[in-house]
Order: C-alpha cells, then sequence, then structure tokens
C-alpha cells in the first residue's frame, strides 16, 4: 500500500495519459475478442471494432444527425427555461430562511417524482412531440439548479454581507452585488448538473414515449425493429459522446467565468 | 431584570431551557412547511373543481384511490396490487442499490487509493459513466431479457457511477497528513483502511449516495415501463393506457411519498454516520 | 465625534437573557486614535458593532457627529478582523477598493485617483489587478484598509484587525495604522486584545472589564508622535502604561464577579 504511506510523487502528464491510453486499449482488446471468439454471441455483444465503425458511421449519417438536433433542440430549450425560473426563484427563496423553510415540504416530496413517471402525464396533456419533451425537461432541470443557487445565496460569508452594509449598500444592493457574485458559481454548477440530466431526460422520454424524432427515437427505432445491435449500441454511444462535450464545454466556461475561484493562500 | 448579581451556578437549567426554546423553534418550522403543504394541496383541489379536466383529477380523489389501492385492508392484509407491483418494485429497487453500493464502495476504494490503478482505469470510467442509463435500458434488454434479472440489474449499474467516482473523489481527498500521522502512531492497513480511509471519505461517499438513491428510482421506473408485467411503473403506463388516469395520478403521488421516505431514511443514517462532521459552513475566522 | 453614554446590551429575554454590556460611557474626539482592550469575551465586538449601527444596543445613547446612531451613519468605514471573508473574492484588488465608492457618483478620473492614492497609502501600488487569493494574509488587509480608506470616512472603525495576522507582519500593519492616521488625519478607533498594541497606537485606551462589561477606565497616552517598534516599546514610560493596562484588565477596581460566559467577542 505506498501510495497509502508514501509522499505522493510528482507525476508526469505522460505517464497518465500513457497508462490511460493503456487501460482503454486493453479493455477494447478485452471487448472485441470475447465477441470475436464467441464467447459471447455476436449478435448479443457485438465486436467492438464494428461498434466503432458504426458510431462513426452514425457521425456522418445526415438523418442520424437530424435526430441528434432535434434532441439537443428539446434539451437546450428546456434547459434555458429553467435556467430563467430556477435562478431568481433560488436566489429569492435562499435570501429569506422562512420561505425557504416553509416551502421544503413541498419540495421534498416533488423533487423524488422521476420525470419518467410524468412521461405518461405529459403526453396526454402536450402530446409526442417536443413540448411534451421540453415539458419534462423543465420539470426535470428545474432541482439541481433551484438548489444550487439556494445553497449559493445561503452561503454567502456573513463577513461580506456585515462589509456591504458598513459601506450603507441597500437590500437589494446587498443581493445584487454580493450574494449574487458569491451564488454564481454554484449556481453554475447547478446548471452543468441540469445540463446532464436534461439531456438524459430527453432522451429518455423519446425512448419511452415513441417520439418521432430524437436520439432516443432512433435507438427505440433500431431495436424494436429487430435490427442491429451494434446499431444500438453505437447510438448509446454517441449520447454518451454528446454528454460528455456538453459537460466539457460547461466546465470550461466555468473555468473561465471563475478563474478568481482559486484557494487562498495561507 | 436584575443579572448584575452574580449568575447562579445551576447552568444546566440554563441548558435545558435553551434545549427547550430550540426545540419549540424546530416543531414551529416543521409545522410551518405542512402548514404551507396543505394550503396548497387546497389550493390545488379547488383549482381541479373550479376547473375541471380528465387529465388532472381532484386530490381528494387521488388520495382516495391511493389509500385503496395499497392501504392494508379492513382485514390488516396487503392489498393486492401492494403485493403484485410496489413490494416487488421496491424490492428490486433496493437489491439493485445495495449491490452497487457494495461493489462501487469497494471498487472506489482501491482505485481510489492506488495512483497507478486510477491511471489505467479513470478515461474508462469517465466515458462509462456518461451513457445515460436510461439508454442503457434497449442494450440491458439485448444482454439479459425482459425479466426481474434484468432490472435489478440495471439498477444497479445505473447507480454505481455516482457512488464509484464519488468514492474515488472522497478517498482521495484525504490528507496525506493523516496517513502520515498513522505512521507516526504505527497503524497497520486494516486499521488504516476502517480509522482514516472509509470515514474521511464519507461525506463524499454518502454524497454519492444520496445522487444514486434518486437514480435508482428513475431506473426503477423505466425498467418497468418496457416490457414489463408487473411494477409501479407499469402500472403508471397501463393506468394512462387504459384511461385509468387517477390510477395515474395515485402511481405518481406513491413515487413522490416514496422518495421522500427513502430520502428522510438516508438522512436519518447520515446524521448517524457523520455526526462527527461540523454542519457545512465556513471557517469562523 | 464618536459618544457612548451607558450603552447597555443584552441578549436574549428572558431566562436566556444575558448582559453582555452593562455601561458603557466614552467618547471619541476627531483625529485622535482611541483603542478600546479588555480580557477574552468582553463584548469589544458587541460594542463596536453597535457603534458601526449594525446592532441596536438594548439600552443608552449613541450617537455621531450629533446624531443619533439608528443604521450605519454615513461617514463611517470598518475593517473586519476576517479579512478574507470581508473582501471580495470575484473582485480585482481595485475594483474591492472601488467597491463602496460605486454609490457616490464621481467621475472615471476621480475613482482611479482615490483608488491609486489608497493603495499608495497602504504599500500596495502595483497590485490593482490581483486578487485577493492571491495574495498574503498581511497584503489582504491592507486592501480592506485601503478599501475604507478611499471611502474617506470620519471615522474608521477597526475590529482586532490584526488578531489572524502573524506578529512581524502584525507590526508592519500597526505602523501602517499610524501612518495613516496621521497621513489623513483620520479619527481612529481601535478594538484589540492585545495589550501592546493598544498602547502603542493609541492616544487614550479605553479599558474595559470582564462581563457584564464597564468601561474601567479610560487612559491618556502622553507617548511622543513619532512611534516606532522598538524605540517606542523600550520607553520607561511606555512599559509602565502597558502594565497598568494589564493590572486593570486583571484587577479591576469594582471587581464584579460574574459567571464564565461564551465568547461574544
Amino acid at each position: 500500500m505506498t501510495a497509502v504511506a508514501t509522499r505522493p510523487v510528482q507525476r508526469r502528464v505522460s505517464t497518465k495519459v500513457t497508462r490511460g491510453l493503456t487501460g482503454v486499449a486493453v479493455l477494447l482488446v478485452l471487448a472485441e475478442s470475447v465477441s470475436r471468439f464467441g464467447i459471447v454471441p455476436a449478435n448479443i455483444l457485438p465486436p467492438v471494432s464494428r461498434v466503432l465503425s458504426d458510431t462513426f458511421g452514425l457521425l456522418v449519417d445526415p438523418e442520424f444527425l437530424g435526430d441528434v438536433g432535434s434532441t439537443l433542440t428539446a434539451w437546450a430549450v428546456g434547459l434555458g427555461m429553467a435556467i430563467i425560473v430556477a435562478v431568481p426563484l433560488g436566489l429569492v427563496l435562499g435570501s429569506f430562511r422562512i420561505a425557504y423553510e416553509a416551502s421544503s415540504a413541498v419540495v421534498e416530496f416533488m423533487r423524488p417524482i422521476p420525470s419518467v413517471a410524468l412521461i405518461p402525464l405529459a403526453i396526454l396533456v402536450f402530446g409526442q412531440g417536443t413540448d411534451m419533451k421540453i415539458a419534462l425537461v423543465v420539470y426535470a432541470s428545474l432541482w439541481p439548479i433551484f438548489f444550487n443557487t439556494v445553497y449559493g445565496v445561503r452561503d454567502v460569508d456573513p463577513v461580506a454581507k456585515e462589509t456591504a452594509r458598513t459601506f450603507r449598500l441597500s437590500r437589494i444592493g446587498i443581493l445584487a452585488r454580493v450574494s449574487l457574485p458569491y451564488a454564481a458559481p454554484l449556481a453554475a454548477t447547478g446548471v452543468r448538473i441540469s445540463a446532464a440530466i436534461a439531456l438524459i431526460v430527453t432522451i429518455s422520454a423519446e425512448l419511452l414515449a415513441g417520439s418521432a424524432s430524437g436520439i432516443g427515437a432512433y435507438i427505440l427505432r433500431i431495436s424494436s425493429g429487430g435490427g442491429d445491435t451494434s446499431l444500438v449500441f453505437a447510438g448509446t454511444i454517441v449520447a454518451g459522446l454528446i454528454g460528455v462535450v456538453v459537460n466539457l464545454v460547461l466546465v470550461a466556461v466555468e473555468r473561465k467565468m471563475f478563474a478568481w475561484k482559486k484557494e487562498g493562500v495561507a | 431584570m436584575a443579572l448584575t448579581t452574580a449568575v447562579p451556578t445551576a447552568s444546566r437549567s440554563r441548558v435545558g431551557s435553551e434545549r427547550q426554546a430550540a426545540r419549540r423553534q424546530w416543531w414551529g418550522r416543521f409545522a410551518l412547511r405542512w402548514v404551507v403543504l396543505a394550503v396548497l394541496i387546497t389550493l390545488w383541489q379547488v383549482a381541479t373543481v373550479a376547473f375541471p379536466s380528465p387529465f388532472f383529477p381532484q386530490p381528494a380523489r387521488i388520495f382516495e384511490r391511493a389509500a385503496l389501492l395499497w392501504f392494508p385492508g379492513a382485514n390488516g392484509m396487503l392489498t393486492p396490487s401492494m403485493q403484485s407491483d410496489v413490494l416487488p418494485s421496491l424490492g428490486r429497487m433496493l437489491l439493485g442499490f445495495s449491490l452497487s453500493v457494495v461493489v462501487a464502495v469497494a471498487l472506489g476504494t482501491v482505485i481510489g487509493l492506488s495512483r497507478k490503478v486510477g491511471d489505467y482505469i479513470d478515461p474508462i470510467i469517465q466515458f462509462l459513466r456518461a451513457v445515460p442509463p436510461p439508454a442503457l435500458l434497449p442494450i440491458f434488454l439485448v444482454l439479459f431479457g425482459t425479466g426481474d434479472q434484468m432490472r435489478v440489474l440495471l439498477i444497479a449499474f445505473g447507480t454505481a457511477w455516482p457512488i464509484l467516482l464519488n468514492t474515488i473523489e472522497g478517498v482521495r481527498s484525504i490528507e496525506e497528513l493523516k496517513y502520515e500521522t498513522a505512521t507516526v502512531f504505527r497503524i497497520g492497513f486494516v486499521g488504516r483502511l476502517t480509522r482514516i480511509v472509509l470515514p474521511g471519505a464519507a461525506p463524499k461517499i454518502l454524497a454519492g449516495v444520496r445522487t444514486s438513491l434518486s437514480l435508482a428510482l428513475i431506473l426503477m421506473v423505466i425498467s418497468e415501463m418496457v416490457a414489463a408485467s408487473s411494477g409501479i411503473g407499469f402500472s403508471i403506463v397501463q393506468a394512462q393506457r387504459g384511461f385509468g388516469f387517477l390510477d395515474m395520478w395515485a402511481g405518481i403521488v406513491l413515487l413522490g411519498i416514496i422518495g421522500f421516505l427513502l430520502n428522510t431514511v438516508l438522512t436519518l443514517i447520515e446524521r448517524r454516520i457523520l455526526g462527527w462532521q461540523r454542519s457545512s459552513g465556513r471557517e469562523t475566522a | 465625534m464618536l459618544n457612548v453614554s451607558h450603552l447597555t446590551h443584552t441578549y436574549g429575554t428572558g431566562a436566556k437573557a444575558h448582559l453582555a454590556l452593562k455601561d458603557i460611557t466614552f467618547e471619541v474626539q476627531p483625529g485622535e486614535l482611541v483603542s478600546i482592550v479588555g480580557p477574552s469575551g468582553c463584548g469589544k465586538t458587541t460594542l463596536l458593532r453597535t457603534m458601526a449601527g449594525l446592532m441596536r444596543p438594548t439600552g443608552g445613547d449613541l450617537t455621531f457627529l450629533g446624531d443619533e446612531i439608528t443604521s450605519v451613519p454615513e461617514g463611517l468605514a470598518m475593517v473586519f478582523q476576517d479579512y478574507r471573508g470581508s473582501l471580495f473574492p470575484w473582485l480585482t484588488v481595485a475594483a474591492n477598493v472601488k467597491f463602496p465608492l460605486a454609490k457616490l457618483g464621481l467621475s472615471k478620473t476621480d475613482l482611479a485617483e482615490r483608488v491609486a492614492e489608497s493603495l499608495s497609502a497602504v504599500g500596495l501600488t502595483g497590485f490593482e489587478d490581483r486578487f485577493p487569493s492571491q495574495l498574503s494574509g498581511g497584503m489582504q488587509q491592507r486592501v480592506a484598509i485601503a478599501r475604507a480608506l478611499a471611502y474617506r470616512p470620519k471615522i474608521l472603525l477597526m475590529d482586532e484587525p490584526f488578531a489572524s495576522v502573524d506578529a512581524q507582519t502584525r507590526e508592519d500593519l500597526e505602523d501602517l495604522v499610524l501612518s495613516v492616521k496621521k497621513k489623513f488625519n483620520m479619527t481612529i478607533l481601535f478594538v484589540t486584545h492585545d495589550i501592546d498594541e493598544s498602547v502603542y497606537l493609541a492616544d487614550r485606551v479605553v479599558v474595559l472589564s470582564k462581563p457584564p462589561t464597564f468601561v474601567v477606565t479610560t487612559l491618556d497616552i502622553p507617548l511622543s508622535d513619532n512611534r516606532d517598534q522598538i524605540e517606542t516599546k523600550e520607553d520607561p514610560e511606555f512599559i509602565r502604561l502597558r502594565g497598568e493596562v494589564a493590572r486593570l484588565i486583571r484587577h479591576p477596581e469594582n471587581d464584579e464577579v460574574a459567571s464564565p460566559v461564551a465568547d461574544l467577542a
């Protein structure tokens, strides 16, 4: 257990990268051989090479890209609407402890209801199209953004607020010029979490509601049409890739916006 | 109000009255939130009476239906729906969830402790965790068929990632200083594991468990909406297709209650395990 | 300038009531530095917060420039002990210093001038574009002082500002306070638990008792205006004064024995 007992050694980035690539390579080889040597039937677990080539094929398939566009549109619109509602709500409820406490029972009951359980209801009210997807996305995305904003506001250093008071800022002034900047990083994290959830919800809704378009719809089409398992895997992989890309973009944006958030010097 | 004389050394009475005041405050807040909930439900009732819609039945009737479906009957026995849908659903979920907790914490600890292993495996984990769990449903259907086994495995696989990642992060976040202290006191490997690593990583692990809990509920419902013959998710979809909107809503409400109860239990466990931790807050100067 | 008369403050009500300040009376004249010193838990911070208008006392009179203090009065600035909490981490040093000036309606050049002046007064010229997290503790506190100075307050309240800073930095900062006072002819109210510091900096020292707190006495500090960390502290007069303050804190004249109280300072 040397890693536990000794000092951390300065590892160069290249060592980390090589090891990482090795790990991935080993996994791919294993997966490929498991399938090629018939250990698992190819129609259940297709060879990695085929899945990968199918994935690339999808990425340039205009029809599939249309599905991707449909998913991303519903995702973006829903997320945007959720931000517009959740951030101000979080700011207000976070600043007034009583309001937050009062609403907590309601929130604790509504929050665990999985948005997927609302799919049937959403279909009834909104039909099976994009509106339904957006409604579900909004519902699911509200919570992380709202909570993180509340935590952000509550975490504002009281000394900072008192300092603002000694400079005679009004209540609103303090909210806007002290609480909001303090809460912003956490709110942004909430947005990032919600973005991931929103993507999942969109795809699930497409999958379970039998939507006409979207990545989930594509996967449903392929798998229920008795089609190529490899394509099902490929579609899922693309969904994962999109999630990764979105996350990386948001992390980069966050890092830029909150460059000041370094740990203090002793 | 002469407090210029010495305060009585019966400080115990002071502590007691402080506790009383705190308890009274807690009850006040407790009452407040339930009152607000009650008020909102009443408003909901009024709204559905004023603007009737087939898709939005009155909450009073929803609760009535829910009680009919799931509350133990006059003879004290479980209702059929409870037996055939609710309990199996919960059973599957809890089984899958426990499986994932055990595996994820164990694996996460190993990966977190060893830089080497971490380096090799990190990219793989980062990729696998990015796959949206619901999208795994078709794959799992293909791989494992349509039975209970598939559902439990889906829940286990999907819920493992937040716990795994959080465990790794929690284990890695333990300061080197703690291990050096352990060396000074000549504490062996098992001792380190149980007295430094696990308690130190506990807060992060529990945060991951909480996320996974809601994920477990989601996956449970999803897995029952497709190619299923029983379960809460199944009953909701069935209800909607059969125009039994009351049943559909009752199922939704049930999920909310279950989720609430599970979260409460988790909070209690958390409080037990993490009692030593200061509540999250800034460091006082 | 600042008048405190029979100030009392009680926390809580009924059985939980706790008398923090019993009877505080003193005044601060323009241009002087008054230090307030007392044992731990004697309510120094409570006192300062009431004087800043952040808290209303349960009894007594508090006036600033003749007006009763009901909220934070104009012309007052405060430097807190917790500089990390007090500075705004998302703003640069210059932006932090500029923060209180936004409401004053100054022109851009005036603003820049004030910022430059304040930063140079605390010795931080050249650090305008750094973030607080990039500075050491002592430097962060300087920024906080610069920010208070930029506000051009009539009175500066300082709440144990150097308690969280290491000893050597503390000496530099103490000298900084003296230079600022001289340069701007600033009135300063300085709360500390450090007896040496209180005597070194002050024109007058207000000595507080254990809680329920009252003013034990007020000492004039007739030391020269040019104070030096080494020379002044070797001065027999300094040693005598310092000893007297220490004795007053330990054995105040009308020593009322009160039970130990949770630290409020």
